[in-house]
C-alpha cells in the first residue's frame, strides 16, 4: 500500500502473540505481502505467512509493549513506494518514510513509533511542462511532460504502466502546463484514465520493460583500478566482498560520488549511523563531476542503519531498486549501491528463524540464493516500454563473517554478478587503498566494454591493460621466491620487473580517496599514468640490455615522480615532462 | 495489578506462566517466591494465555507456587545527574551505601534509534595521550572504538589509561561554560578482582566523582548482563543529550554479554546461528553500539570503548567479527607485543579508526598528521614482513634499505608504542617522535607525506633526532 492514499482498511484481526519483530494475528482477512497496521499504536507491518486462521506479520517498527488482544488492521495493499518528483535529494528509511520529515513530526532526534509520512511531498507544487499535445497517441510508460525535479535532473511524467494494456494505445484528451501538486491530474487520456505526477508501485515486483540488452558502455567511476582493470558496465552487476576495515564503504561512497550515472540510489542497509550522516553532510556540498551541481541533486538515499528495525532492513533493498527502476523508465542510467547485502541476508535469516523455518546453510533460509538472484536480475540495460533505453547498475557490498569468502552470501552472490572486486585485509593493513586484490578480482564485461574505451580513450587501451596485468602476475610469482631467498638473489631483469610492479601497485593501483585531486581520475589520466610506467619499463629494459646495472636504473632521480601523477591537476603536461626526463636520464647511463 | 500463581514450566533462565489478560512484549515482571524473595524478569514472548519470562537473577528458588506480577511497563532506568559518583549493580540499584537516588526521569532502557538525519558527524579529536591511538588510530567524540583483546592481556589498564587521560585539547581553557566530561563504566561478568582494580584506579585518581559505575560481576546472574549495557547507555544518553556531558562509556566484557544472549537463546530453543550464538546477535549488538554518537543541536556526546576478549585470540569468532562490522574501527591488544613487555601492547597494523580521516589534519590536529600516520603504517608493515625473511636468510643477506626498515620497525615498537601506562603524551610529542622515526628512512622513501612537510619536519641531521638517539 502507499502512504499517499487515504487508508481504507479491510478485515481486522486480533494479535495472538508477539516475539520481537514477528507478530501473529488471528481472524485477519489478508493476502500474502499485504501491509497491515499492528496494535493500538498502528505499527506498520507486512503479512509473511498465512496458516489457517493465523496470519504471521513482520513489523517494521519496535514491538516493545505490544501485547495480545490489540487490533491488527489490513490495508489490503502490498508494500509499495510513492514514485514522483521529490525522490531525489531525499533521505528515506527502509519503507520510504522521509527521515527529515519524521524528525519534524516526531519533534525528537530519536525514531519514534507509529509515525508515518508519505514518500514524496504531496503538497509541494511543481512546474509541469507538457511534451505531447491533445490528440497525440500514447502507450504505456510514454512521457507526457517534464518537471524540473532538481538542477540536474528533469523528472519525466509517464503514463502509468497499469493505465493501459500491453501494446494498447490511446489519445491524449486534455493536457495543460502549469503548477500542480503531485496528486493533481495533469493529463487525461481518451480511455478515461488520468495521469498525475504520482505513481505507486509494489516494491517486490519489477517494473515492466520491453527488452533486456547487452550492456556495452562502461560505468566510469574515476577509480583507476576499477576503470583500468575491472570495469563494470552501465546496467551491470558487481559485488564488493571484504572483511571489516577493508574499505567497502569508502569504495561504495567513491562510486556514489564519481560514477558517471545520471541517478544514484544509495541504500545503507544495516550499516553504521555515522556513515549515513557522513553521506548526508558531504553530498550536498560535493560537486557532481559531470556538471558541477550538488551531488545530492542526482541522489536518493535510503538509510536503514543497523539499529533500526530488522524487518525494514529486509525491505530497504526492494525500496531502493524500485526507485531505481522508475528513473530507468525515464531513460536514465541509474546506479544503485547496496551497503551491505549481507545485512539484508541476515535480516532474512532473522525473520526466517523467528518463523521457525527449516534453515539452509549457516542458518540462512533456503530461499537466500533465489532472493539474491531476483534482486540482481532487476539490474540491466533495458529497452523500456516507452521505447527509450535506460539502465540500472547494481553494486552490492558483501560483509562475509571473518572475511571468509566461502560463506553462503558471498558464494550465492558470485554466482550471479559479473564483476567481482575482492577487498583484501592484508592490503588494507598496509594502507594500500583501495584495497582491491588484483589477483582475485575479475570483470566479465572487459571484452564487451573494450570498444568503448578504444573509441573514447585510446586505441591500445586493451593492450595496455593486459601489459599491466601481466607484470602484476609476474610479480606475484616472483614474490614467492623473494619470500624464500630475498630480492637480491634474483637476476637483474626480474629485480627490474619487481620495481616496475611496485610502481604499478603504489602509483597506479593505489588511489587516495581523501585527496582533492587524486580522488577522481578520468580514464584519460588512468591511461596516461599506465603509459608513463610502461615508458619507464621499456627504457629501463633497454638500459639493462645495454649493460647498465639494475641498481643504477632503479636509482634514477626522475622515476619516483610517477608516484605524484595522481595528485597533479595538470597531469598531461606533468606526464609529458616526466616521460621525457625518464627517457633522457636512462639513456644517459649508456 | 493482577497476581498469578500459574507457572507451568521452568527451564534454565526462563519461566512460562499462564495469564488471562494481554501482556505486552518486553514488559517487566516481578516474581515472588515462597520464601518471600522478589526476583525480576522481562517478557520475552507474549501469546494469548501464556507468556515466556526471562528472570534476571536466575530461576533457582522458583516453584510452581511462586506468584507473578506484571508491572505493565517496559524496563526503565531512573536517571539523574546525581548518579555521578555512584556505584550501582547490574540492574541499576545502588550498592555503595550512599543515599537513595531520587530520579529526575525514568527512561526506557531499550532506547529508540537515533534518526540518521538528526545525527552530527563526529569529527572532534579526543586526545587520549596514547601514541598508538592518537597518532595512528585517532579517537573522536561520538565514535565507538572497541578494544579487541584476549584473556590475560592488559586491556583493562589501557581502558583505564584512556579514561584517565582523555581530553579535548582546544577546550581546556573554557571548561566552565563548555561541556563536562563523564565516564560511565559498565562491567559485565568481570571478576571481583578486576572490578577492584578498576575501582581502586577510579578512587586513586579521583575519577569516581565524574563517573557512574555499573557492576555485574562474574558470580552475578548471567541474564542480568543483557540489561546492564542498556542501563549504562540510557544513563549515558541522558547525561550527554539532556545534561550536555561528553560521556565516555567503557563496557567490559562484551564477550560475557554475548554468552548471556546465547544462554537465553538456547533456553528458548531458538535456531542458532554461527557457533550457537543467536541469529539476531548482529541486530542486538548494533542496538548497543549505535547508541554512540552526536546529535545536532545538543552539546554532549556519547563515545564508546567496548572491550571484548576474543576466544582463542581469533578475530573471526562471531563476537569480534560482528562487533567489527558495527563499530568504527578497533584497537588490537597483541599477546606477542605484551610478552615483549610493551605498554600498551597495541598492534597498530590490524587496528583502525574509521573516523580518523575526518578528525585530523589542519585545524583539527596538525596538517602532517595523516601523512605521518600513513607513512608509519606502510613502513612498519614492510618492516614486519622483512622480519619473516630475516628468520630465514639472516640480516646480513638483506639490502641496506631493508635493514633500515627493520630498524624502523624495532624503534617504532620501543619508542612510539611502548610509552607506559602512566605516560600521558600530547599529540605534538607523538608526531615529533613519529618524525624522529621516519627520519631513519631515506627521504625518497617517504612517498605518503606531502613534500612541504618533509621539508619542514624531516631530520636531515642525525643530531636532530633527539629522542631516538637518546634512547639508543
Amino acid at each position: 500500500m502507499s502512504k499517499a492514499e487515504s487508508t481504507e482498511t479491510t478485515g481486522d484481526g486480533v494479535i495472538q502473540s508477539v516475539s520481537g519483530p514477528v507478530v501473529s494475528a488471528r481472524d485477519l482477512d489478508a493476502r500474502m505481502n499485504d501491509v497491515v497496521y499492528v496494535g493500538d499504536e498502528g505499527l506498520m507491518g507486512e503479512v509473511i505467512e498465512i496458516e489457517g486462521n493465523v496470519t504471521t506479520i513482520q513489523v517494521y517498527e519496535e514491538t516493545s509493549g505490544v501485547g495480545p488482544g490489540e487490533p491488527v488492521e489490513n490495508t489490503g495493499e502490498p508494500l509499495s513506494v510513492d514514485l514522483g518528483p521529490g525522490m531525489l535529494d531525499a533521505i528515506y528509511d527502509g519503507v520510504q518514510r522521509p527521515l527529515d520529515v519524521l524528525e519534524g513530526k516526531m519533534g525528537s532526534p530519536y525514531l519514534d513509533r507509529g509515525v508515518d509520512a508519505p514518500g514524496i511531498d504531496l503538497e509541494k507544487e511543481w512546474e509541469f511542462e507538457p511534451t505531447v499535445e491533445v490528440g497525440d497517441e500514447v502507450g504505456r510508460g510514454d512521457v507526457v511532460g517534464i518537471v524540473e525535479e532538481t538542477v540536474t535532473i528533469d523528472h519525466k511524467v509517464m503514463v502509468p504502466p497499469d493505465a493501459l494494456e500491453e501494446g494498447e494505445t490511446t489519445e491524449i484528451a486534455s493536457i495543460e502546463s502549469g503548477s500542480f501538486d503531485v496528486t493533481e491530474t495533469v493529463a487525461e487520456l481518451d480511455n478515461g484514465e488520468s495521469v498525475s505526477m504520482h505513481q505507486e508501485w509494489p516494491v517486490r515486483e519489477p517494473r515492466p520493460s520491453a527488452n533486456k540488452k547487452t550492456p556495452r558502455t562502461p560505468l566510469v567511476s574515476g577509480q583507476r583500478i576499477l576503470d583500468g582493470l575491472f570495469p563494470i558496465a552501465k546496467g551491470g552487476t558487481a559485488a564488493i566482498p571484504g572483511p571489516f576495515g577493508s574499505g567497502k564503504t569508502v569504495t561504495q561512497h567513491q562510486l556514489a560520488k564519481y560514477a558517471d550515472a545520471d541517478i544514484i540510489v544509495y541504500v545503507g542497509c544495516g550499516e553504521r549511523g555515522n556513515e549515513m550522516t557522513e553521506v548526508i553532510e558531504d553530498f550536498p556540498e560535493l560537486e557532481d563531476p559531470a556538471n558541477g551541481n550538488p551531488l545530492m541533486a542526482r541522489t536518493s538515499l535510503i538509510a536503514n542503519t543497523s539499529n533500526m528495525p530488522v524487518a525494514a532492513r529486509e525491505s530497504c533493498i526492494y525500496t531502493g531498486i524500485t526507485i531505481a527502476e522508475y528513473y530507468r523508465d525515464m531513460g536514465y542510467d541509474v546506479a544503485l549501491m547496496a551497503d551491505s547485502t549481507s545485512r539484508w541476508a541476515e535480516a532474512m535469516r532473522e525473520i526466517s528463524s523467528r518463523l521457525e523455518e527449516m534453515p539452509g546453510e549457516e542458518g540462512y533460509p533456503a530461499y537466500l540464493a533465489a532472493r539474491l538472484a531476483q534482486f540482481y536480475e532487476r539490474a540491466g540495460y533495458f529497452e523500456n516500454v516507452n521505447g527509450t533505453e535506460g539502465s540500472v547498475s547494481a553494486i552490492g557490498a558483501v560483509s562475509p563473517p571473518g572475511g571468509d569468502f566461502s560463506e553462503p552470501v558471498t558464494q550465492n552472490t558470485l554466482r550471479i554478478v559479473k564483476t567481482f572486486w575482492a577487498l583484501d585485509a592484508d592490503l588494507a593493513e598496509r594502507r594500500h587503498f583501495p584495497s582491491i586484490n588484483w589477483n582475485e578480482s575479475y570483470s566479465l564485461y572487459k571484452n564487451q566494454l573494450d570498444p568503448w574505451f578504444q573509441e573514447n580513450v585510446e586505441e591500445d587501451w586493451p593492450e595496455k591493460r593486459q601489459w599491466a596485468v601481466d607484470v602484476l602476475d609476474e610479480e606475484t610469482e616472483l614474490q614467492e621466491i623473494v619470500q624464500l631467498v630475498g630480492k637480491d638473489a634474483l637476476p637483474d631483469d626480474q629485480q627490474l620487473t619487481l620495481e616496475i610492479a611496485r610502481y604499478l601497485r603504489e602509483a597506479y593501483l593505489q588511489q587516495n580517496a581523501f585527496h582533492p585531486v587524486d580522488t577522481y581520475c578520468p580514464p584519460e589520466k588512468t591511461y596516461l599514468m599506465l603509459t608513463t610506467i610502461e615508458t619507464f619499463n621499456d627504457e629501463a629494459f633497454d638500459a639493462l640490455e645495454a649493460g647498465v646495472p639494475v641498481e643504477e636504473i632503479i636509482d634514477i632521480e626522475s622515476v619516483p615522480r610517477i608516484n605524484r601523477i595522481g595528485v597533479q591537476e595538470d597531469y598531461e603536461e606533468y606526464v609529458e615532462e616526466l616521460k621525457a626526463d625518464i627517457t633522457e636520464e636512462l639513456r644517459s647511463l649508456y | 495489578m493482577k497476581e498469578y500463581q500459574t507457572i507451568t514450566e521452568i527451564s534454565g533462565p526462563l519461566v512460562y506462566a499462564e495469564v488471562d489478560e494481554a501482556i505486552g512484549y518486553d514488559e517487566i515482571v516481578e516474581i515472588e517466591t515462597a520464601q518471600g524473595e522478589t526476583l525480576r524478569g522481562q517478557v520475552l514472548e507474549s501469546s494469548e494465555g501464556v507468556v515466556a519470562i526471562q528472570v534476571f537473577e536466575g530461576t533457582s528458588g522458583i516453584d510452581q507456587n511462586a506468584s507473578v506480577r506484571f508491572l505493565g511497563e517496559t524496563m526503565k532506568m531512573p536517571v539523574t545527574e546525581d548518579l555521578l559518583g555512584r556505584v550501582l549493580d547490574g540492574s541499576g540499584r545502588p550498592i555503595d551505601d550512599g543515599p537513595e537516588i531520587v530520579p529526575e526521569e525514568r527512561q526506557d532502557i531499550v532506547g529508540a534509534a537515533i534518526n540518521p538525519y538528526s545525527r552530527e558527524y563526529p569529527e572532534e579529536f579526543i586526545e587520549t595521550g596514547v601514541s598508538a591511538i592518537d597518532g595512528m588510530n585517532t579517537l573522536v567524540r561520538g565514535q565507538k572504538l572497541p578494544i579487541f583483546s584476549s584473556s590475560g592481556q592488559p586491556h583493562s589498564q589501557l581502558a583505564m589509561q584512556i579514561a584517565r587521560q582523555a581530553s579535548v585539547p582546544e577546550e581546556e581553557g573554557d571548561d566552565e561554560d563548555g561541556s563536562e566530561f563523564a565516564v560511565i563504566f559498565g562491567a559485565m561478568g568481570i571478576t571481583a578482582e578486576e572490578a577492584n582494580e578498576f575501582m581502586e584506579d577510579f578512587e586513586r585518581t579521583g575519577a569516581l566523582e565524574r563517573s557512574v559505575v555499573f557492576m555485574n560481576l562474574a558470580d552475578d546472574p548471567a541474564v542480568e548482563r543483557t540489561v546492564t549495557p542498556r542501563m549504562v547507555l540510557t544513563t549515558a544518553e541522558y547525561l550527554a543529550f539532556e545534561k550536555d556531558y561528553h560521556v565516555l562509556v567503557i563496557l567490559t566484557d562484551m564477550t560475557n554479554y554475548c554468552e548471556a544472549l546465547r544462554e537465553i537463546g538456547a533456553a528458548r530453543e531458538e535456531v542458532p546461528g554461527r557457533r550457537g550464538y543467536p541469529g539476531y546477535m548482529y541486530t542486538d549488538l548494533a542496538q548497543l553500539y549505535e547508541r554512540a554518537g552526536r546529535i545536532q543541536g545538543r552539546d554532549g556526546s556519547v563515545t564508546q570503548i567496548p572491550i571484548l576478549t576474543m576466544p582463542g585470540d581469533d578475530d573471526t569468532h562471531p563476537i569480534p567479527d560482528l562487533t567489527g562490522y558495527i563499530t568504527e574501527g578497533q584497537i588490537y591488544v597483541d599477546p606477542d607485543l605484551n610478552s615483549q613487555g610493551l605498554e600498551p601492547p597495541v598492534n597498530v597494523l590490524p587496528s583502525l579508526s574509521r573516523l580518523m580521516d575526518d578528525g585530523i589534519g589542519e585545524g583539527l590536529t596538525r596538517a602532517d598528521h595523516g601523512g605521518v600516520s600513513d607513512q608509519m603504517y606502510a613502513a612498519y608493515a614492510e618492516g614486519e614482513d622483512l622480519r619473516d625473511l630475516v628468520n630465514i636468510v639472516g640480516r646480513e643477506a638483506l639490502s641496506e634499505r631493508d635493514n633500515k626498515y627493520l630498524d624502523f620497525a624495532d624503534a617504532f615498537e620501543t619508542e612510539f608504542v611502548d610509552q607506559g601506562f602512566d605516560t600521558n603524551r600530547e599529540l605534538e610529542e607523538t608526531l615529533e617522535i613519529g618524525w624522529d622515526l621516519l627520519s631513519m628512512l631515506p627521504k625518497e622513501e617517504l612517498n605518503r607525506v606531502d613534500e612541504e612537510f618533509i621539508e619542514e619536519y624531516y631530520r636531515e641531521d642525525d643530531s636532530e633526532r633527539e629522542v631516538v638517539e637518546a634512547a639508543d
